[in-house]
């Protein structure tokens, strides 16, 4: 895995691209800008890491990107489509196709079994119950948990549960994966083994990641790293390059 | 199949919580079967009375009586196809919580009136007729007390005889069964004649006259023709269809139906407050993961499904055990009560509006919570977690 191997996947295509975006929030009668006139440009098969303090703006964006939440302002363009001329239904179909989330807290539900927490996002396209499994199989192959399908989120560790959740997260093939805090809950050689994975799927798999995190050693796996600061991307939106 | 493993998964989450839910309304459901079935069978002698009998009583009350000599005055009106007489005996056997219902009527004319209700063998009412102090019992009577052809019966009456003993005798010459299944088969019918000539006093007082119309489309103006007749005489007559008789008979022991209503809809109100609170509390704890959901692209409609589905299963699943409980419960009781409430079962039709009951029930408890997480914020939700 060397860089310049690394860096001839990252294509020319861009698949995000923000312009002007803002995002208010009413707080009582007072407006609060949490986000304002930010453009950005993604391309397809880079690994992204987002960097600033706490209220930067990072977890905002990252809902926008996800299409959990809509632009008060701008353009948001994602794959081709206009994200923020969807409505909330275009937009839950939207996200059943184009993305996966990796979260802080896994968000695996613990009442389902690692293989059935992987299936959920399946049961939203046409695939038969045989094809699910064959599906879900290979997405716990690839995170290193087939030995794990029938265990429940409380049988397995904090690494394991968020590989788990990187498989439910793969398991429909999107074309973002958007990660917030993906190893915050991990102590550090567990984080690496996730950063790794990550690493790997963007590596191999050609999946481009956009990663939320405070930690600079996480930052470091991606191949890019953006600053933010009070809603806005710190030198004019300049990457620092990790040299992946 | 994976979204019910994942209901039932759901219900298992908290299997105390689960279980005491379920408990209560599956008692909530017993009292409704039990008390429905009871109020039914209160309710039975209306639901079989037929269309083509009109009944006739003296305008002041049931207990007072009609003279004999209405009887051929009503059999000669125009539109009466037949009509007979029965009063009421009010006696009971050795021991006065042996109480059943007993009426001197005119043998072949009672049986011919109720011919699509009741059946006795020819040669039994052949033999009934040829003793004066015979009888004839019902099917219910013979299960109750054993009783054969034959067998000497005597009864502490409420009218004293000739001479001032209230015991009379009796001898059962027959058995009578019901021809539809809801018939009441736990009386006994005895000579009208032996006991009008036996009593000591009201000779020649009928109890109430039973008139059969020749078209049931006709029972409106027959019943007033009949009243007609015998206006602004010293016993007035009330008639009415058979089923509004039984219906005011039945009301003799109080409204059960109000009764059971008013009891049903306290302890409903109760068991949805409870089951309500419940569904709400187990939804509030599963905001992060109903947003989750949502995040992973399942729809705002699909999750609201999903959080009333489990309403409706949990309502299912109580109700159907409770219905199934007072079903057993009421076979059990159905065969000691045949001779005091004939007819206590819980039918079909009961059964069926129990379900429609628990799906309502569901669709109630799980309404709020099913429609917060439509309107779920994901953004928000997430940010609880």
């Amino acid at each position: 895995m060397t860089a310049l191997a690394t860096q001839s996947l990252v294509t020319d295509e861009l698949l995000v691209q923000l312009k002007g975006i803002g995002k208010a929030y009413k707080k009582g009668k007072e407006q609060v800008n949490v986000l304002s006139k930010l453009d950005l440009d993604i391309r397809r098969g880079d690994f992204l890491a987002l960097m600033g303090p706490s209220g930067s703006g990072k977890t905002t964006l990252l809902n926008l990107l996800g299409g959990l939440d809509k632009p008060s302002a701008g353009e948001l363009m994602i794959g081709g489509q206009r994200l923020d001329q969807m409505s909330s239904s275009q937009l839950t179909k939207w996200r059943a196709r184009h993305v996966g989330f990796i979260f802080q807290f896994y968000n695996l539900m613990p009442v389902l079994t690692a293989e059935k927490n992987v299936e959920l996002p399946l049961l939203l396209t046409n695939l038969s119950s045989k094809q699910r499994k064959h599906h879900v199989a290979a997405a716990l192959e690839l995170v290193g948990l087939s030995n794990r399908a029938k265990h429940y989120p409380s049988e397995l560790s904090g690494g394991q549960e968020q590989r788990v959740a990187i498989a439910r997260a793969l398991v429909s093939d999107p074309d973002l994966l958007l990660c917030d805090e993906p190893t915050g809950d991990l102590d550090r050689a567990t984080a690496d083994e996730i950063l790794s994975l990550l690493q790997t799927l963007n590596q191999q798999q050609q999946k481009t990641i956009i990663m939320v995190t405070h930690d600079p050693r996480a930052a470091d796996h991606a191949r890019h790293i953006l600053h933010m600061d009070k809603g806005a991307l710190v030198n004019d939106g300049r990457v620092t390059d990790t040299g992946h | 199949m994976y979204y019910l493993q994942f209901l039932l998964s759901n219900l298992g989450r908290k299997k105390a919580r689960t279980i005491l839910t379920v408990l209560s309304i599956m008692i909530a459901f017993l009292l409704f079967g039990l008390l429905r079935s009871l109020a039914a069978a209160f309710d039975q002698g209306a639901e079989i009375a037929g269309e083509d009998r009109l009944v006739s009583i003296n305008k002041i009350s049931l207990i007072q009586p009609l003279p004999e000599a209405y009887l051929p005055k009503v059999q000669a009106l125009e539109g009466v196809d037949k009509a007979t007489s029965a009063n009421w005996f009010g006696g009971y056997y050795q021991d006065p919580k042996n109480q059943f219902p007993q009426f001197p009527v005119i043998a072949q004319d009672y049986f011919e009136i109720y011919k699509e209700m009741i059946t006795l063998p020819e040669e039994q009412m052949q033999a009934w007729k040829k003793n004066r102090i015979g009888v004839v019992i019902g099917k219910a009577l013979v299960d109750r007390f054993k009783w054969k052809i034959g067998d000497r019966i005597p009864l502490m009456g409420m009218f004293p005889r000739e001479g001032g003993s209230t015991t009379w005798e009796f001898v059962i010459e027959g058995i009578y069964e019901a021809k539809s299944k809801s018939a009441d088969t736990s009386a006994m019918l005895m000579h009208y004649d032996y006991f009008d000539e036996a009593r000591q006093y009201g000779k020649g007082d009928l109890g109430w006259l039973i008139i059969r119309v020749k078209d049931p489309k006709q029972s409106a103006q027959v019943a007033v023709a009949v009243d007609a007749l015998f206006a602004n005489s010293p016993a007035e007559t009330k008639t009415s269809s058979e089923k509004d008789f039984a219906k005011s008979f039945a009301k003799q022991f109080g409204d059960i139906g109000l009764i059971t209503t008013l009891i049903l809809g306290a302890v409903f109100f109760t068991m949805l407050l409870v089951a309500g609170n419940t569904m709400a509390q187990s939804f509030r704890e599963r905001i992060p993961e109903l947003a989750i959901l949502k995040t992973l692209g399942f729809s705002d409609l699909a999750v609201m499904i999903m959080v009333l589905a489990e309403a409706i299963v949990i309502s299912l699943i109580g109700g159907l055990a409770g219905l199934f409980l007072a079903k057993f419960f009421i076979s059990g009781a159905a065969e000691s009560m045949a001779a005091t409430l004939p007819g206590l079962s819980l039918s079909t039709t009961m059964m069926l509006l129990g379900v429609g009951l628990m799906f309502l029930f569901g669709l109630l408890t799980g309404i709020t919570p099913a429609l917060q997480g439509l309107q779920l914020n994901i953004v928000a939700a997430l940010r609880r977690r």
